[in-house]
This record gives structure tokens, sequence and C-alpha cells, in this order.
């Protein structure tokens, strides 16, 4: 292979789109080239316990690849899940892979980027998926009181819900593109519960200025919004890695003050529309078309992003 | 859940140095094949754990397929099929052998 062939494929895989992209093509063309080793790659077949008691279809990797590699040269960790396989939902081995990680990444002071794809926890693994996530937000929470920074990624088709949202929210900074949604209880979850006058699931304008990423990027859910590109988000990744905050008490106070600053500021509006308006975004209505260039602008102008809350 | 095993005599062993590859995910649909190179001189095993049950005969003959046009000697090519049509199936095995082969991930 010449060298501009392969530096045509580089760009390639750089260009190509975060949403339609397998997590193993996400991660590939994360790192730098060539630098990914997998943690219990799919060879070792440490698949669900659980699945084939529901006579359910496996995968080798659970729907987790964890490993190492180097990003923009520095040595990362890195997590991240394949939403079509059973939504990217956490069960035992799924979550256990995590966990190691955020573990190792403790011990050896690395920091970890997590690119999350999930519905939640996977139904037929209920509490040891429920248990996977509870270890996880310790672990995670451990490394970052041992000053390492974890961010996470979100912009994949199954988004980043239920206890998923838990852990991003456990996170130093996250990066979001506008397909990426994050929420604990998901539109159909809320509309089983509290009617389709609290929230319709299939108004997709609803759920994508509820959830999606431009909203949580206008009130300080995320720290950068992206374009849908590999690209981008490795450069989010990279200037988040340089910048997050550490995880100390002064920290946290300030957080809490924010999040009850939010409540006031916020707590009245029927809908983002209205949180937007109160933004000083006169236009509300003309965000959800705007072009990630457009919005960026917008964003920039925001101040409301710049803390350290979420 | 259905298990189907196939092992053939491939024409010869498959080229590159690579020793794995996965390509595809398990969903409605699609299927995963990770592929090793463990097995010694031409042979060849396909071993199909698929939610679609009753379809031995097509695996068969779309297994068959693969090993006649390719030359997968030395390959074990191991699959969960989340019910893949036949021809995804053919797809995705040639989609494994070219990635072991190198270059075309």
């Amino acid at each position: 292979m010449s060298a501009a062939s392969a530096a045509t494929r580089i760009d390639d895989a750089l260009a190509q789109s975060w949403y339609e992209a397998s997590a193993r093509q996400r991660v590939d063309a994360l790192l730098d080239r060539g630098s990914f080793v997998e943690f219990i790659g799919p060879e070792r077949r440490e698949t669900s316990p659980h699945l084939p008691l529901f006579d359910l279809p496996e995968q080798f990797d659970d729907g987790m690849i964890v490993g190492r590699g180097r990003l923009d040269g520095a040595s990362i960790l890195i997590a991240a899940q394949e939403g079509r396989f059973m939504g990217g939902a956490f069960g035992e081995v799924h979550g256990a892979k995590l966990t190691g990680l955020l573990r190792a990444a403790r011990e050896l002071r690395t920091p970890v980027v997590i690119a999350f794809d999930t519905g939640g926890v996977r139904l037929q693994e209920a509490n040891a998926g429920e248990m996977a996530i509870a270890e996880i937000m310790r672990a995670l929470l451990e490394a970052r009181l041992a000053a390492v920074n974890v961010i996470g990624l979100v912009g994949g088709r199954a988004g980043c819900y239920g206890g998923g949202g838990l852990i991003a929210a456990c996170c130093s900074a996250l990066a979001v593109s506008e397909q990426g949604r994050i929420s604990v209880s998901g539109p159909e979850v809320i509309e089983t519960n509290r009617g389709v006058e609290e929230f319709d699931s299939k108004d997709r304008a609803l759920v994508w200025r509820t959830m999606g990423g431009k909203h949580r990027r206008l009130i300080g859910g995320a720290e950068i919004f992206v374009d849908d590109t590999v690209a981008s988000f490795r450069a989010a990744a990279i200037a988040l890695l340089a910048r997050a905050p550490a995880l100390t008490r002064a920290m946290l106070v300030a957080e809490q003050a924010r999040l009850e600053t939010r409540l006031d500021a916020f707590g009245d509006c029927a809908d983002a529309l209205d949180i937007w308006r109160r933004l000083g975004i006169a236009d509300a209505a003309s965000v959800p078309a705007m072009s990630y260039g457009e919005f960026d602008a917008l964003g920039a102008r925001i101040t409301e992003v710049i803390h350290d809350a979420r | 859940m259905e298990h189907l095993n196939y092992k053939h005599t491939a024409r010869a062993r498959a080229t590159g140095e690579k020793k794995q590859a996965l390509v595809g995910v398990v969903a409605s649909g699609n299927l995963e094949v990770l592929v090793e190179r463990v097995l010694p001189g031409n042979e060849c095993e396909i071993d199909i754990r698929t939610a679609a049950e009753g379809f031995g005969e097509v695996w068969k003959e779309v297994v068959a397929d693969f090993v006649g046009r390719r030359s997968p000697g030395g390959l074990k090519f191991s699959i969960n099929d989340g019910g893949a049509r036949p021809d995804t199936v053919a797809l995705r095995l040639a989609q494994a052998a070219r990635a072991l082969e190198g270059d075309g991930t």
C-alpha cells in the first residue's frame, strides 16, 4: 500500500459518520492509526451467561470493546459500546469489562475515553446489569478521585439512556453530537409511566429538543457540541482530556450551586423552546434546523455552557 | 437457537498474516463473523449459532458456495446470527475472509 493511499484511508476513516460507524470502526478511527490493543477480545468468547437462558444470540465481545491505545500520541484507555447489539445495553459481562477498565485506569493513572451507545440496562440481565451500573459508577468516581480524567462521547444510534445516562453524568466531561441523546428515562419509558400528555415518544422533534445534543449543549449538559464525524469526536476528546476539571469537594459544591441556579432559572419551563428563549435565543424555533456551523456559533454565545455541572 | 457446524477442505490456505478478524454485529437480520487462522493445512470450519431455526440446508449451500469461491484453508469461522438473509451471510463471510487477508477492514 502506498503512503498516499494510506493517507486517503485515514482521511476516509476520520470523515465517516460517527452515528453510522460500528463501535469497532469508532475505536479504530478515533485512536492514532494502528495503536489499539484490545483487552478480552472476541476470541476470548467472554459472552453473556444470561442470554442463552432466554434462547437469545450472544455476541463474542458482549457489545463492549475495551482496550488501550494512543490519542494524539498520549496513552489512553478506551471503551466503546456497540449500540446495534441489544441496543448497547449493559449486562453482566458488558459492564464488568468497563468496571475493569476504570479500575485499571486508577491504578495506571491513565485517562479514559468512553464511547457511549446504550439504551441502559439489558432487561434479560436485570439485577446483574443494575449491579454493573453501580460498580462502574464507583470505579469511575474512584478513578477521578485519583486525578484520572474520564471523557464521555455520545453520538450513537442508541443514545445514552438509563444507567448509561448516570455513568455519563459521573464523567469529567462530555462531547455530544446532534444525533446523541442523553437522559435517564427514555421517551417510551416516560410515556408508559406518565401518559402521552406528559411525553409523546412518537414526537421525534420533542424527543430531540428535550434530550438531543443541541439541548444538552445549550443547558450545559455537555461541554462540547461536535459534528457527526469521527474527526470531530477525536478533536473533542483530545480537547476535553486536556482541560477536564478534577473531582474535588470545591468542584462538587460549585456544581451543586450551579444546578440549583439552573433549576431556579428554568424550573417553570414546559418545553425546551421556553428554555432557549430565556437563554436569549430570540428565534428559538430555528435551533433544531440549524447546521453544525450555525449552532456552534450560537453555542459559543451562550454562557450557560461554561461550568462543571451537567 | 440452533447450532450448526460444517467442515470443508479448501483448495488452498488463506493468504495474509493476520491471526483473526471480526466483522458484522449481532442484530436483527445481521450477524457477526469471527475468523481465526487456527486450523492446519487446508482445513476450514464454519461454526454457526443462529436465532432462526430450521435453515440448515440453506446454510449448508451458502457455506459450500463460499468455500468454493474463496480459498479459506486454515480458517475457522465462528458465527453468531440474528436471522440474516443468505445474501447478507455470503457478504459477511467474504468480508471476514478479506479482513483476514489484510487491508480489507
